[in-house]
């Protein structure tokens, strides 16, 4: 009893959402390891949310690991860095693995050799300004790494009026399959911490809660242990539900704050980092390392030795499946992210990005879906929207082509978790009738 | 190309989709089988109470709509989807709503009005606007009234009964028709209390034991296949209202007897033809009450379960417009 009203002060939750089984085990517990480094990467000009970067290298041009070979353009916008050393051979433009267009890419092979830009190395950062430690951010190009790819240097910038009180630290890794987030915290406790010290340096809010599903226990206790000098800094166990780790539904479970519609996390006074995107700003300000390498679960039914990997960003996917043993058969889908919410591809040989948080390659047999049949009106729909929509009647309007209607049964507010098709018993193709219709919708007022 | 590239596993044809790319295992067809068996305790009550005739009418009223359906998507040229047991609902409920006694023809004619002009005319699952079930009770009803409101059978327990078939009105019937003191205060007593609980009473075959449609519900209250607010809005407004309304009778005669258990937990839960959003669904449950006890206390007929039941089915696209759930975020105005 004690307990349960322990955890009722802990958590509030969130309404909706849904329990998918994890399949976490193929690759928890897996010591990380270094993908080798790749013959070749490609690297688009666009990996985060937000205005391209513009080529600053030519073709033939020699980078080292490290080397600026895109610039920001903009506030919301950060450079990209060369992750291999060797030779640019193309600046073209390329299939992107998750924007539905060609965007421009610089390809580099590699001299085989690893040669690292002299300027990344280990320096004494305790001392840097607010603005410093920010700058130094932006310029490593750190995003998101949850999958967002948002800007990092932008969200750690709020407004002086909206004043931040409360910094997440989203270890939830609520996705199905993805282990990298739990492995990173396993072994690299302290540098997250050394990563929130900075945070905070910068930010200077009242607490620091750190929130990590329950399915993870272990991953609790090396969390609490490492934070246990620091009082401001706490670690919340949150129920293991999909979708915790998304930023609006995990602030009101711990904090009880409700994000308004079309607001931001700072509208609250909270800033939600990912523990992977921490970890890279401890890297960037300690050794001056720019985002060139990210934790990437690669994993599922059709790979032989599923496992986490360090891998040089633009690292086409074939060469890291390969690593892992390779296909123990035919795959039937190759998945970017969680299965949730990632995206498929067509083919093996697109490069990882800053935003990839997982590749997930599935048997064909275990994708095995019934053919989509009428809505019955159970409304399982309506109870797992996290966002308190209403899906199937969304659904209905979207294939009476009412789009106007749709938004006003508020479209444009799905963040398309993907919960309610994963729960439609008719298996009814819900979140892609309304990313269809957000586009329609989008065609419709720039006309 | 070397041997060893041969031998290798390539990634030759994948599948592209929007997500999410897992799915629960949870589908129409489980659900609906779900629901059967949830009706499976009633349908052995009903055998017990009023012999093996019970039987051949629900078996005959299941496979005629099973039938019916089968012929009306061979028709209409649609996938058939006789096994998703949706059919087998419609026909369960739809015996389960006729008096003991009927003629072996009245199932089948109840059926096929049920399934081809309620539901398929209308589109098949999902698209029927009413209750085909009931709307199949109520076309008995309209166009035989003698053969529905008579042919009551008297239970008499064991599975050999109904051979030596007694006729006995049901208590709602008694209520209507002989309004004095006596009848409503034996109505009133616990031992009548007692047998609508457990069945011990005149009625349609399926609606007499509460306990039996009891235990059916929490099951799929349980797999929760159903929620409990139409249920619970729909018999707490009838337990309500006649504490309030001058209604002779006690709140546990009016609870247990007739239809309200099945109606309320198997009929008002359809999903098709309720509402989607949980404040719709109180409005939905309280509409039924509301209206049931207006026909007892003053309709023309002794039972208002299935007409209040299908009014409010028309009513729902109208509940679902008007309650629309706030967005998460949405400022409370």
């Amino acid at each position: 009893m004690s307990n349960l009203l322990r955890r009722k002060r802990q958590t509030y939750g969130f309404k909706g959402g849904v329990h998918p089984p994890d399949n976490k085990s193929l690759s928890a517990y897996k010591q990380i390891e270094k993908a080798p480094i790749p013959k070749r990467v490609w690297r688009p000009y666009i990996q985060h949310t937000g205005i391209r970067t513009q080529p600053v290298v030519k073709i033939g041009d020699y980078v080292k690991v490290g080397t600026q070979i895109g610039e920001a353009q903009g506030y919301v916008s950060v450079p990209t860095h060369a992750s291999i050393s060797g030779k640019v051979v193309n600046i073209a433009e390329i299939d992107h693995p998750v924007l539905p267009t060609r965007t421009l890419t610089c390809v580099i092979e590699s001299d085989g050799q690893d040669i690292w830009e002299d300027s990344i190395k280990e320096r004494d950062y305790k001392n840097f300004s607010k603005q410093e430690l920010l700058n130094i951010i932006r310029d490593s190009g750190i995003v998101g790494l949850g999958g967002g790819a948002f800007p990092t240097y932008v969200k750690l910038s709020p407004a002086k009026e909206k004043p931040i009180d409360t910094i997440i630290i989203n270890g939830c890794e609520c996705e199905p399959y993805l282990t990298a987030d739990h492995q990173l915290m396993l072994e690299r406790a302290a540098e997250i911490v050394e990563g929130i010290k900075i945070v905070d340096k910068i930010i200077a809010p009242q607490k620091i809660i750190i929130a990590i599903e329950d399915n993870k226990p272990d991953a609790i206790l090396i969390m609490q242990e490492a934070i246990y000098q620091e009082k401001k800094y706490s670690v919340v166990k949150v129920k293991t539900q999909y979708p915790h780790g998304a930023e609006k539904q995990l602030i009101k479970s711990i904090l009880n704050r409700i994000v308004p519609v079309g607001g931001l996390p700072f509208d609250v006074g909270v800033i939600v980092q990912n523990v992977g995107t921490i970890y890279s700003i401890y890297e960037a300000c300690r050794y001056n390392k720019p985002l060139v390498e990210r934790l990437v679960t690669v994993t599922g039914s059709a790979i032989k030795e599923p496992r986490t990997l360090w891998v040089r960003l633009g690292t086409p996917v074939y060469d890291l499946i390969d690593f892992c043993g390779g296909y123990t058969e035919e795959p039937g889908k190759i998945i970017f992210g969680g299965p949730m919410m990632g995206v498929a591809q067509y083919n093996d040989e697109l490069p990882t990005i800053k935003g990839t948080s997982g590749i997930i390659a599935i048997k064909k047999d275990d994708l095995k879906i019934d053919p989509e049949g009428p809505c019955i009106r159970c409304g399982r729909c309506v109870d797992t929207c996290p966002m308190n929509l209403v899906p199937c009647e969304l659904n209905n309007l979207i294939h009476k082509k009412d789009f106007n209607r749709a938004k006003q049964y508020n479209l444009l507010d799905c963040i398309e978790c993907g919960c309610c098709a994963y729960e439609c018993p008719s298996k009814i193709k819900l979140v892609h009738s309304f990313i269809f219709a957000k586009r329609e919708l989008k065609l419709l007022e720039t006309k | 190309m070397t041997d060893i590239d041969n031998q290798k596993i390539t990634a030759k044809e994948l599948w592209v989709s929007v997500s999410p790319h897992i799915r629960s295992k949870i589908s129409i067809p489980i659900i609906m089988w779900s629901v059967v068996i949830a009706l499976l305790p009633s349908l052995i009550g009903s055998i017990y109470f009023f012999g093996f005739k019970a039987l051949f009418i629900i078996l005959l009223s299941v496979i005629s709509a099973v039938g019916f359906e089968a012929f009306a998507h061979f028709l209409w040229k649609r996938r058939i989807t006789v096994f998703d047991g949706s059919a087998v609902i419609t026909g369960m409920l739809l015996a389960y709503n006729l008096p003991p006694n009927v003629p072996l023809w009245i199932p089948v004619i109840g059926s096929a009005f049920a399934i081809v002009f309620v539901k398929q005319v209308f589109g098949g699952l999902g698209y029927n606007f009413v209750n085909p079930a009931l709307a199949g009770r109520a076309f008995l009803m309209a166009s035989w009234p003698q053969i529905m409101t008579s042919n009551w059978l008297a239970p008499s327990s064991g599975f050999l009964a109904g051979y030596d078939a007694i006729t006995q009105a049901t208590p709602l019937t008694l209520a209507k028709v002989y309004r004095t003191t006596e009848v409503f205060q034996h109505l009133n007593s616990w031992p009548v209390i007692k047998n609508l609980i457990l069945g011990n009473c005149g009625g349609c075959l399926g609606e007499t034991s509460a306990v039996l449609l009891l235990i059916g519900a929490i099951y799929l209250l349980i797999r929760g296949f159903i929620s409990y607010r139409i249920p619970l809005a729909y018999i707490g407004s009838v337990f309500v209202l006649s504490l309030v309304l001058p209604t002779r009778l006690s709140p546990f005669f009016h609870m247990f007897s007739g239809g309200l258990m099945l109606g309320a937990l198997f009929m008002a839960t359809d999903y098709v033809t309720s509402p989607i959003n949980k404040k719709g669904q109180w409005i939905f449950g309280i509409g039924c009450g509301v209206i049931t006890m207006l026909i007892r206390l003053w309709g023309g007929y002794p039972e208002g379960v299935s007409y209040s039941i299908l009014l409010m089915n028309v009513a729902t696209p109208l509940i679902d417009r008007y309650t629309k759930p706030k967005v998460f975020g949405e400022r409370k105005k």
